[in-house]
């Protein structure tokens, strides 16, 4: 660190507007990484040194497996986050979606497509409603998706009235827990091709109009709106799509978490760290959503480093918060030096 | 404006002894309907008289003695978080540790008590120190590590959840007698202790905002920290102090609860979802959650109006679950009425600003619409 930190004060001054020396140019390149990354490669690199298991394809792939719906929600955060907003219901959409597609399908494999396509639709219903009230009708985000937490939890109990109904089919448990046959790497499980797929789309994504506009939008939603960007669809958009990411993390934890009422809980707040984790700046305007994923997966390698450590469930939160502290703590000290 | 002042002029009879031209009654007039917190309160007296006469309708009070000292002994723990919540979301932050602060205090205050009577002044002083300990971590993160204050006080509350269940895991006995007895339940009159102890945290509160130096230079930080601080106000210290009270706010919480409870515990923060619920109260009593802007009479207000509903759902026997969605619907209503008129006063406002700049105003309402 301290010896990255001595060409910082060359890039400004002009110094190195001549010919930066190579080992400067790899020192620049090297800064360039967000924090997350390195974060994410020491921490796999360790856990590998303590478990060799990490480091084969199955181990790693069980890794990414387990990794996947936080990713996913974390990308889905990262939209919202970045045009500014919060959303914090969609611990609580996770919830409904499994609890849902359990007393609907009740088991019945026949029945698993139809289900999950009316949980997209209660998706885009819920994502349609945070987006309007916080646009339209002025509401804070924060408040409204907190609303929305109370609104979804509510009715998950009182539909269940304290204890989930059903089963999920086997064929919907796929989804999650199981993959396609590939010769090398064993098995490549399916939560991994859609993690990677949503990691792809949504990098697509934020190169399109759209993603400009996120970024316009969260970083001055005034110059945004007078520079012809349709600032209330862009931000109900990005609440449609956080809460759809919302509906395929819960499609995957429905595979390994059982039907209870409380597989969502704190995943709001856990999709939120990864983004900022991943270096999204809260209040918007900047990041990257494979960053925020990135996130996801550092946070997820942290808790099996924390768990190969021995650290007892008490103390991992400790640690969590720290960690998470002290990387928005060098982030935002980048960001300084930086600009 | 104009329209309003012939009506004002009939009002200074009655009032004539308050000397001044403005009469203290029309004064009190325009505070109620021309103020945000004046407004929360007209709400709240709204929803008293529909909750009223919707439980009148069931057949039972909702106002009698006892279901109103019911109210504000139940509005106490909530309030005074929300106290000290409203002074860091003026300034532009958040705590969202309070939760967790509520519990450490409550146990920290059964294990030094330790069940005797002597040991109720370090008891206090002991939670108060923890309290003011994490605020001041709080507060130098956010600031000196400029970390932001979402992620910061989740991080301090992940830590003191650590503490609190790597120590502890049940009920921890040790409130002594003395203290159960004397907070938690003896009264002076008609009012219970606790309610003056509401009282008087409000009454500090208000005060601080009102008329102390602190107060103001946390609204002008709330408002923009980078113009406060070029006019020379310390934002950093101004920031932190907010965050040293606010947490000091959530030791008392828990010492109330502690002495109600005549025992710590840990999760009676989280169980009442004081986090949460106490940004709730606060927005709702017309805080602006971006800073700058809110009073902490609101607040109050706020609270009171979370508490008739939670005894109006009692009072129906509303299922547990069905509460918590229409109190979600309420917040959401409520908070939306607000920002509706917030939104014409400041499209007003612009109308009359760039008027002199030809066609500017075109391309403001379209920013409005967007």
């Amino acid at each position: 660190m301290s010896t990255s930190a001595a060409p910082v004060p060359e890039g400004p001054s002009g110094v190195g507007e001549g010919a930066p020396s190579a080992l400067q140019r790899v020192f620049g390149a090297l800064r360039a990484i967000p924090v997350v990354w390195y974060l994410t490669i020491v921490l796999w690199v360790w856990i590998a040194a303590i478990n060799p298991l990490f480091a084969e394809p199955s181990g790693f792939l069980a890794y990414l497996k387990q990794a996947a719906p936080l990713a996913i929600l974390a990308a889905g955060a990262f939209f919202v986050l970045a045009s500014g907003e919060f959303d914090l219901s969609v611990g609580s959409l996770v919830t409904v979606c499994v609890v849902v597609a359990a007393a609907i399908s009740d088991g019945d494999p026949s029945k698993t497509w139809p289900v999950i396509a009316l949980l997209f639709v209660i998706g885009l219903i819920v994502g349609l409603i945070n987006g309007v009230v916080t646009t339209i009708f002025r509401v804070p985000s924060f408040i409204t998706t907190l609303a929305m937490l109370l609104i979804l939890d509510g009715a998950v109990w009182l539909y269940t009235s304290g204890s989930p109904k059903g089963a999920l089919a086997d064929n919907f448990r796929e989804i999650g827990r199981m993959g396609i046959e590939v010769p090398v790497i064993d098995q490549l499980p399916y939560s991994v091709i859609i993690l990677v797929a949503i990691g792809a789309f949504s990098a697509w994504l934020m190169r399109r109009h759209f993603g400009r506009q996120v970024l316009a939008v969260g970083d001055n939603d005034r110059a945004a709106a007078l520079s012809g960007i349709n600032v209330t669809r862009v931000r109900i958009t990005a609440f449609v799509l956080s809460a759809l990411s919302a509906v395929i993390a819960g499609i995957l934890l429905g595979g390994f978490a059982g039907v209870t009422a409380q597989v969502g809980q704190g995943l709001e707040f856990e999709a939120i760290t990864a983004a900022v984790l991943g270096g999204t700046v809260l209040g918007g305007g900047r990041g990257s959503v494979i960053n925020a994923m990135a996130g996801a997966l550092a946070l997820t390698a942290l808790f099996s480093w924390l768990n190969l450590q021995g650290v007892s469930g008490a103390f991992e939160d400790a640690v969590e918060g720290v960690i998470i502290i002290a990387a928005v703590a060098v982030a935002s000290y980048r960001l300084r030096e930086g600009s | 404006m104009t329209t309003s002042t012939p009506p004002v002029a009939q009002h200074p009879g009655p009032a004539a002894q308050g000397g001044s031209q403005r009469s203290a009654a029309s004064r009190f007039w325009r505070a109620l309907t021309k103020t945000t917190t004046g407004q929360v309160y007209l709400a709240l007296i709204a929803i008293l008289v529909i909750c009223w006469a919707v439980v009148a309708i069931k057949g039972s009070n909702l106002l009698t003695i006892d279901s109103i000292t019911d109210m504000l002994i139940r509005s106490v723990a909530l309030g005074i978080v929300a106290a000290g919540q409203t002074l860091v979301i003026i300034g532009m932050s958040l705590d969202l540790s309070v939760a967790w602060v509520i519990s450490l205090t409550s146990i920290v205050a059964a294990v030094v008590m330790d069940g005797s009577n002597g040991n109720i002044v370090p008891g206090i002083l002991a939670v108060l120190a923890v309290g003011a300990a994490i605020g001041l971590a709080n507060g130098l993160i956010i600031t000196k590590l400029r970390v932001n204050p979402f992620i910061a006080t989740l991080g301090v509350a992940l830590i003191i959840q650590s503490i609190i269940e790597s120590n502890w895991d049940g009920v921890v006995e040790g409130v002594a007698k003395g203290f159960e007895n004397s907070l938690g339940y003896s009264e002076i009159g008609p009012l219970p202790i606790a309610v003056l102890l509401l009282a008087a945290v409000y009454l500090a509160v208000w005060f601080l905002l009102r008329y102390t130096r602190f107060g103001h230079q946390l609204y002008a930080v709330g408002g923009s920290e980078e113009v406060s601080k070029l006019s020379g106000v310390r934002t950093h210290r101004v920031l932190i102090t907010a965050h040293v009270i606010c947490a000091v706010c959530a030791a008392i919480t828990g010492l109330y609860l502690a002495s109600r409870l005549g025992a710590g515990s840990p999760l009676v923060g989280t169980d009442g979802g004081y986090d949460l619920e106490s940004i709730a109260a606060v927005v709702l009593g017309g805080t602006y959650l971006l800073g700058g802007r809110g009073s902490v009479l609101g607040t109050l207000a706020g609270v009171f109006i979370l508490a008739i509903l939670d005894s109006t759902f009692n009072a129906l026997e509303v299922n547990a679950f069905a509460k918590d969605v229409v109190r979600g619907v309420i917040i959401i209503v409520a908070v939306a009425a607000y920002s509706f008129r917030a939104k014409g006063r400041r499209v007003r406002k612009i109308g009359a600003g760039p008027a002199a700049t030809g066609n500017a105003p075109q391309t403001q309402t379209q920013g409005a619409n967007a």
